[in-house]
């Protein structure tokens, strides 16, 4: 790890014109940005420290819906009585993450802006365009069962790995950024970007841009919701495949569904397809299979995770059975 | 490039040097000579390192010694009343929760924080009512305590040590 | 025969001794003993599988504000000896697999060493590597003998002939992937060099058996090499061997004389620096009479090695000693590739080996159309099948039929795929363990009289997790004949006796032997009213048991599985281990073990997998998030039993070891089990759910 500067953030302009300046990274929580910096994967000159700006609160917003500060922490998120209440899905998908004691430390900012886990993106011995552009993709042809079956590209077949990102990409969530020109807001869905022939750029940010707080709207009434998440082993590893499902029924005619997909592209994956075949139709385990085949019929599957397809498929359909017909 | 941090440490205040470079961990064990939290892989994938950081469980690893300055850590060292230990390490002595010892002392912290979580209510992936009261119950352990690897396999003693230690 | 020893403190459960410390974090395991002022090292590792060193360049590391000195090949001191080619640190030029130490930096804090190895330059010539095993290539070789001294290849009878007349045949080729040790605690040695004596905080099975590697390394005599180690974070045979850091932590001590330096490696380092257990591929050809006796029996086992030093993994030899069948076949080959070298882990030979073989006989049991219980059960040998000798003691049978009652295994309706609850397709299954009873020469023990009434017991064994702090003080008393509590044990110190190392579950037989003796010793010598300060110290007494007898634990593990309809996750909800391992010196810490070895098998057979990278020479997985190890919620529920066994051959206290058998059987119960729920045959670790989703 290369020596660095370090700086207490006083508030947030100050904090973005550091790092306009300078090049700062922004810490807060450490548990993505220290473990990358001891694997010599990022290696910032200065870090500034935004854990004790003002941005920790929850607040209920006045028309309906949450307000969540940037430094807000993953424990106290999940465990917040209005989420709880309001936003059961967003509490699953921060709980099945990570762990307890991880969850104390990362942040709601930090964890949508976590980077790869893909083993050569962690490995400064091997190829990796995400880490070094233009050096080569090692996980097109090497160890690729963790990696993408949707929306990948010859550069890149990472994939995200936040749970709580993909909740909040079902609950059509907006991200509050503050840059060097000032706030702005960006649409969740789109803060992540594909890889393209640019894997190195994670999101639509730039280096400068302080991600302040995360806005969730208000669900209908009588809508459900689920976060559901498969992986290798029965807690503490990242998803294979997970699904974030917001799904409202009514008189057995699907009103309104909104699906995201974690563990299967460079972003969390809303399956827009799924939801326009549902949208207006009667539920049944014929749409449902239908929904999901659509969404998935332009999957890519790598050498090493073909199984990825079908078990998208059969989450997908077993997420919109269990919310579709559970007892009311 | 580095800086001066006072951290309160099993009741003892501490002031050091750091490299900014230096992990809250290593502060512990190499700065103070606080060698309870283990380094069992440096990058929160083992949680070996499990602390109280200002009452609650953290792993110490992942974050820099400088952020925590004016932070109250607890260790497994510093847990016990005196001579007494507290009734998580008995629990942990009684069943046998342990072999060799080297992930313990980070169980013995998560689990003090697992039992501080279940009494203020918070849920756990497995609970099924998010809205409900917490339970201590087997499967709520084992999932709550899952983020401390032990290589030896005392899993389903460290479960009955976390509930004995509640009681 | 031996006497065996009379229980009284052997067989009760007092508490782990050092238990309060562990629980504490306050027993100084090999980087937590204080040292004054140290310096750090850290080590540069080659990026490329094979090649030369053409130079290297520590001109920038060097200049770095607290780096004290860089060792390279081109600067280090030249050892007495590189008969250990795993030890030959810096000696020479040659590349020979991905992550060999090229250069370690010393530097007065971890940051600086770690930011100045990242400037040191080396710069190797690549040259083609090969790491790809596989059962057809064309290179395998037949080694000396296998890790134990065991013969290569062993035949009797005529297999084609015993395939021909059997009724049913499984020949199934069964895969095993690379294991990594992974101790929970790094590999760590703090060094220092003063006046020609080195002294060494180390994290080892075996203090002795680090001194003398290291003594003969350095070309010291023994006496000079001082190691201390009193807590080991766990070792599973990763830790039996000195590695290299040790030596490259006192090569680096010897250049800053009377300057401890600290040298711990990373988890990513510990994947190729610290051995690690084989990948095999099992070729099992079993033939089946039509009333389900073993006609013919094969176990063809394929490893790896490493170029430069031979390791070779003994993956065929439990079947030597399972089943009765008249024809029968055991062989080993290796490939040799550019990889690190393989090593012992938990138990070697037993635990692969019994994978391949103990499914095949799930697979033939069904075929013969027989409960595996009761296939097993019928081709209980009378004597070890190849050796001819009878068995001190085989209760395998005792175990299978315990298990099954405990387990409810007569209500099991033997139909694969039968069953489901709740979405969960749900099965169990049954394989056998065996682990034979080993004793390593060499210890030797001390005892003292303090008065009014405490007996230090000294020896230089090690407490690796295995609980050897209580249960060998236990035997002390016992052969004492006094209280646990009269009994000051001292162990992990070379300035204690001689002793063994912690490995093959021999520390007990061997340790307890000894120290059995040298009480006999001392009350020969001082009768039952010693003075102060009367001691005596012995070697281990020789025994020709084995000569006689074939001495082996067994045991037998039922698993039930559940394999999720839509997902393929696949959860061991129970797993239920009965073992005959002779006495049970301290329940409480013996069920621990016995446990803990399942629950290990059960991380085994569902998630370890370390990943070669063919194209780059190393595993990429190389740390805890992506080499799965079963965490807490993995293991819902383990129980170990055994039955009351009395063997008066295998040693004085009548025990057979137990720190390995809970590992073997454990991921063949657990893939039968699955077959069982599923009626998918899975013959490639790990078991996860891509078998199972459709």
């Amino acid at each position: 790890m290369i020596p660095f500067d370090y700086r207490r953030a006083a508030d947030v302009e100050g904090a973005v014109a550091e790092a306009a300046r300078t090049g700062a990274a922004f810490l807060a929580g450490g548990t993505n940005l220290v473990d990358r910096m001891k694997l010599g994967v990022s290696a910032p000159e200065v870090l500034v420290d935004i854990n004790r700006l003002p941005l920790d609160g929850v607040e209920e917003l006045p028309g309906g819906g949450l307000r969540v500060g940037a430094t807000v922490r993953n424990s106290d998120l999940a465990a917040h009585p209005v989420v709880r209440r309001d936003y059961p899905l967003l509490s699953r998908a921060l709980l099945s993450g990570a762990s307890g004691q991880l969850r104390t430390l990362a942040t709601t900012g930090g964890n949508l802006l976590q980077r790869t886990r893909c083993l050569y993106f962690q490995d400064t011995s091997t190829p990796c365009n995400k880490r070094e552009p233009g050096s080569g993709c090692s996980a097109i042809d090497g160890h690729n069962r963790q990696h993408a079956i949707l929306g990948a590209s010859e550069h890149c077949v990472a994939v995200h790995p936040s749970d709580m990102a993909v909740a909040m990409a079902a609950l059509d969530a907006t991200v509050l950024v503050h840059g060097p020109g000032g706030p702005r807001t960006v649409p969740l869905t789109d803060l992540h970007r594909l890889p393209g022939d640019e894997p190195h750029r994670d999101t639509v940010l730039s280096a400068a841009d302080l991600i302040t707080a995360v806005d969730l709207p208000p669900l209908p009434r009588g809508t459900r919701s689920l976060y559901r998440k498969v992986r290798d082993r029965a807690s503490y590893a990242f998803a294979l495949v997970s699904v974030a499902l917001v799904l409202h029924v009514d008189d057995d005619v699907v009103r309104d569904v909104r699906i995201a997909l974690g563990g299967v592209a460079h972003k969390p994956w809303r399956a827009r397809r799924a939801e326009g075949v549902l949208r207006g139709r009667p539920v049944s385990a014929d749409v449902f299979l239908e929904a999901a085949e659509a969404e998935l019929a332009d999957a890519r599957p790598l050498s090493g995770n073909a199984f990825k397809v079908p078990l998208a498929r059969n989450v997908i359909v077993s997420a919109l059975r269990d919310l579709a017909w559970e007892e009311r | 490039m580095d800086g001066e941090v006072e951290l309160r440490v099993d009741g003892r205040t501490r002031r050091l040097r750091v490299d900014n470079r230096t992990t809250l961990l290593d502060a512990l064990r190499d700065g103070l000579g606080v060698t309870s939290p283990k380094k069992g892989c440096d990058h929160g994938q083992c949680g070996a390192c499990t602390v109280l950081l200002d009452g609650r469980r953290a792993v110490t690893c992942l974050s820099f010694a400088v952020v925590h300055d004016g932070a109250e850590v607890v260790t497994a060292a510093g847990l016990g009343d005196g001579e007494r230990l507290h009734p998580v390490q008995e629990a942990f002595l009684d069943r046998d929760a342990f072999q060799c010892g080297f992930c313990t002392p980070g169980q013995v912290c998560s689990a003090v924080g697992v039992l501080d979580e279940v009494a203020a209510g918070h849920p756990s992936a497995v609970t099924a009512d998010l809205t409900g009261p917490a339970e201590l119950s087997p499967e709520e352990v084992r999932e709550r305590m899952s983020g401390n690897l032990c290589r030896c396999g005392a899993y389903v003693r460290i479960v009955e040590a976390v509930r004995d230690g509640a009681r | 025969m031996t006497d065996l020893l009379r229980p009284r403190a052997m067989g009760r459960s007092p508490r782990r001794v050092e238990g309060p410390a562990k629980v504490t974090g306050t027993a100084p395991y090999a980087s937590d003993q204080p040292v004054h002022d140290p310096v750090h090292a850290w080590l540069v590792q080659a990026e490329v599988a094979r090649g030369v060193v053409t130079s290297v360049d520590t001109g920038r590391a060097l200049a770095e504000e607290g780096v004290l000195t860089v060792l390279t090949p081109d600067n280090a001191p030249r050892l007495a000896s590189t008969e250990d080619a795993e030890l030959a640190a810096l000696q020479s030029h040659d590349v020979d697999f991905r992550g060999q130490v090229l250069a370690v930096v010393v530097a007065r804090t971890p940051e600086t060493a770690r930011h100045a190895a990242s400037l040191v330059r080396v710069v190797v010539e690549q040259r083609p590597h090969d790491v790809r095993l596989s059962g057809d290539r064309a290179d395998l070789y037949a080694p000396e003998q296998v890790n134990g001294g065991f013969e290569t290849d062993t035949a009797e009878g005529d297999l084609a002939a015993g395939l021909a007349q059997a009724a049913h045949v499984v020949d199934r080729t069964y895969t095993t992937a690379w294991y990594n040790n992974n101790p929970l605690e790094p590999h760590a040695t703090t060094a220092v060099w003063s006046d020609e004596n080195l002294l060494l905080y180390d994290s080892t099975q075996g203090v002795h058996t680090t001194r003398e590697a290291v003594a003969e390394t350095f070309g010291l005599s023994p006496e000079r090499v001082h190691v201390i180690s009193p807590h080991v974070g766990g070792g599973f045979g990763a830790k039996g061997t000195a590695h290299v850091h040790a030596i490259l932590a006192a090569m680096a001590a010897r250049a800053l004389p009377d300057v401890p330096v600290k040298l711990a490696l990373t988890r990513q380092q510990m994947y190729s620096l610290v051995g690690y257990r084989t990948p095999t591929i099992q070729r099992v050809r079993l033939g089946g009479s039509a009333d389900g006796r073993l006609t013919a029996l094969a176990v063809d086992a394929i490893g790896q090695t490493s170029r430069f030093k031979e390791f070779a993994e003994q993956t065929a030899v439990p079947a030597r000693t399972m089943y009765a069948a008249p024809h029968r076949r055991t062989t080993h080959r290796l490939a040799a590739l550019d990889v690190p070298v393989p090593a012992w882990m938990r138990a070697p030979g037993e635990c692969p080996g019994m994978f391949g073989p103990e499914v095949a006989m799930d697979e033939l049991a069904i075929a013969c159309g027989l409960d595996p219980v009761e296939f097993r059960v019928r081709n209980e040998p009378e004597v070890e099948p190849e050796s001819g000798k009878p068995f001190s003691s085989r209760n395998l049978v005792a175990c299978l039929r315990e298990g099954a009652r405990r387990f409810g295994w007569s209500h099991r309706d033997p139909t694969p795929g039968a069953r489901q609850e709740s979405g969960w397709r749900v099965g169990t299954g049954v394989a056998a363990s065996t682990y034979p009873v080993n004793r390593s020469p060499g210890s030797e023990a001390n005892i003292r009289f303090t008065a009014p009434g405490r007996y230090r017991v000294e020896i230089g064994a090690a407490d690796i997790g295995t609980g050897t702090w209580t249960s060998l003080a236990q035997i002390a008393a016992d052969a004492l004949g006094v209280d646990h509590g009269d009994v000051e044990l001292r162990i992990g110190d070379t300035r204690l006796p001689k002793a063994s190392v912690a490995g093959g579950s021999s520390g007990i037989t061997s340790w307890g032997s000894t120290v059995v003796a040298a009480a006999r010793a001392f009350r020969e010598k001082f009768g039952d009213r010693p003075d102060d300060g009367d001691e005596t110290c012995v070697a281990m007494p020789e025994s020709s048991a084995s000569d006689d007898y074939a001495m082996h634990a067994f045991g037998a593990q039922f698993a039930e599985v559940r394999v999720h309809v839509d997902t393929g996750e696949v959860r061991v909800p129970r797993l239920l281990g009965v073992f005959a391992v002779g006495r049970v010196v301290n329940p409480r810490l013996a069920r621990s073990q016995l446990v803990g070895g399942m629950t290990m098998g059960l991380s085994m057979a569902l998630h370890e997998h370390s990943l070669l990278d063919e194209r780059f020479g190393h595993v990429v997985n190389h740390d805890l998030a992506e080499y799965h190890i079963a965490t807490n919620s993995d293991v819902p529920d383990v129980e170990a039993h055994w039955i009351e066994e009395h063997d008066p051959h295998t040693n004085p206290m009548g025990t057979k070891g137990i720190g390995e058998i809970g590992i073997v059987g454990t991921a063949a119960a657990i893939v039968n089990a699955a077959h069982h729920a599923t009626g998918i045959r899975v013959r490639d670790l790990p078991l996860t759910l891509d078998h199972f989703v459709r």
